[in-house]
């Protein structure tokens, strides 16, 4: 396992662990959050908690898109699964979370047909060689792969495939903040903001973080030393007495967003009224279902499911893990009964939930965390 | 799936503009441009590739690090490449 002290940055991830560490005010508390998974598993995975000090607290936020599909929709896409002539198709990430029943491999050791797709594309092309099937691609992610649904929906169109349909779970980013924001469990000094979903809505939606709740927000890059300075970001706002939305990954993200990829989305999707989330619970326009136009390629019309409610197992706290309030070891099953291998919730799921991170690399987190302060301390004092 | 795989132009494949021949740690793959068609990418530019489209492009700096980087993360990026390769996107 290579930790950032290995990584070919290690002195500029000191110098900016000393510069964040120059900034803490003494006896201030200070809590960020990192909205996206990716950003979750590159701090597990580089160790990165080692290079803040003790009183800089990451917590881990709701942005792993698997993480957070309720039970139901597994259920729902095993029950169309099921329906004659059907061909499923997901992506791996969607393969092993547990459904009321079972995940897609259970389901497909009962004789359905769920097959591991990359993209939607591998998807619409299955079903153009498969005239006879009606083959279904189970839609799920942030504002990153919406386009890529919706591009789809459109080539299906223009193609005029009879059997080709998506069952919708497309989520959006701002609801799920903003029901964080108003979540009275957690008090956040600022937010690590989401890299590639920025590439698609840019960073004009994040405003009202600033403006209506008063927090800094950096949309930051994915590598170990974007996190860092993303962090300092945030620590020199609070202590100048800013807020505002900054783009440390500018590289990358267009301040604007992609106006073809927003395009794609409002012509083919729309927003549900209300979206339930697992371990949030309902949040209004929170996602997108197809729109009325597109209505042939819309598996929720074509299909009528039971689209029941089912309530996550007692043991399963991802819920309060998603939301930022417990840390992926505070979970009594974490690591016991729920593992990558046997998971119970969706955390330990995907390698963007915070329990799967944790459980690959953060374990050993901890006991690190004490020398790495010191040496940023130390180093603090020569700057 | 959210990681993103950096790549790089080979060459745009004119019979359908909106695919082009990507290069991703060696190995070739066609990979849909549409949504970059407001400033389309020319062959040597690098993208940013998510499930079989490019989201955005990247400078190719950037993008040598980001490739780096993600081969260090070793599992994931497995997954994510092979993932890839399993796909054949037309
Ligand atoms: S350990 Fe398992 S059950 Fe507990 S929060 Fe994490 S994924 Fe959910």
């Amino acid at each position: 396992m290579r930790y950032v002290d290995e990584f070919r940055d290690a002195e500029k991830a000191r110098a900016l662990s000393a510069r964040i560490a120059s900034l803490c005010e003494p006896g201030r508390h200070y809590k960020f959050m990192e909205v996206c998974g990716g950003h979750t598993h590159t701090i597990y995975k580089h160790g990165l908690e080692d290079y803040l000090p003790e009183t800089i607290e990451l917590v881990h936020g709701p942005g792993c898109p698997v993480c957070v599909i309720p039970m139901g929709r597994v259920d729902d896409s095993i029950y169309i699964a099921r329906q004659p002539d059907v061909l499923m198709t997901s992506f791996g990430d969607m393969m092993r979370v547990p459904g009321g029943n079972g995940s897609f491999f259970d389901s497909n050791a009962e004789g359905t047909n769920i097959k591991m797709v990359y993209s939607p594309l591998d998807s619409l092309k299955i079903a153009r060689q498969n005239p006879d099937q009606r083959v279904v691609f189970m839609a799920i992610g942030f504002e990153t792969t919406a386009p890529s649904t919706a591009m789809t929906i459109l080539r299906a169109a223009a193609e005029g495939l009879e059997n080709f349909s998506v069952f919708c779970n497309h989520v959006t980013i701002i609801p799920a903040i903003k029901a964080i924001l108003d979540s009275p469990d957690l008090r956040l000094d600022g937010f690590i903001g989401p890299g590639h979903v920025s590439t698609v809505i840019g960073c004009r939606p994040y405003e009202f973080i600033t403006t209506d709740y008063h927090k800094p927000i950096v949309v930051a890059g994915f590598e170990p030393l974007d996190i860092l300075q993303s962090i300092y970001m945030l620590m020199l706002q609070l202590s100048e007495g800013r807020c505002e939305v900054e783009n440390q990954y500018s590289r990358v993200v267009p301040w604007d967003g992609n106006l073809v990829a927003l395009k794609a989305i409002t012509e083919t999707m729309e927003l549900r009224p209300y979206f339930e989330w697992r371990g949030l619970g309902f949040i209004s326009q929170s996602a997108m279902q197809v729109k009325e136009k597109y209505a042939r390629f819309d598996a929720e019309r074509i299909f009528n499911m039971p689209g029941l409610r089912v309530a996550d197992p007692k043991a399963c706290q991802c819920g309060e893990v998603l939301k930022g309030v417990l840390k992926p070891w505070e979970c009594k099953v974490f690591g016991t009964a729920c593992t990558p291998e046997t998971p119970i919730g969706t955390c330990m799921v995907s390698p963007e939930g915070a329990c799967a991170a944790y459980y690959n690399f953060g374990r050993f987190t901890r006991q690190r965390v004490k020398e790495a302060t010191a040496v940023a301390t130390t180093e603090a004092s020569k700057v | 799936m959210c990681l993103g795989i950096p790549g790089e132009i080979i060459e745009i494949l004119h019979d359908k503009p909106d695919l082009a021949m990507v290069d991703v740690s060696g190995v070739r793959r066609a990979i849909n441009i549409g949504l970059l068609e407001d400033d389309p990418p020319v062959p040597g530019d690098w993208i940013l590739i998510h499930v079989g489209f490019a989201l955005s492009k990247i400078d190719e700096g950037e993008a040598k690090a980001a490739l780096e980087f993600l081969e260090g993360i070793g599992q994931a990026y497995a997954d994510e490449i092979a993932a890839l390769l399993e796909s054949s996107i037309d």
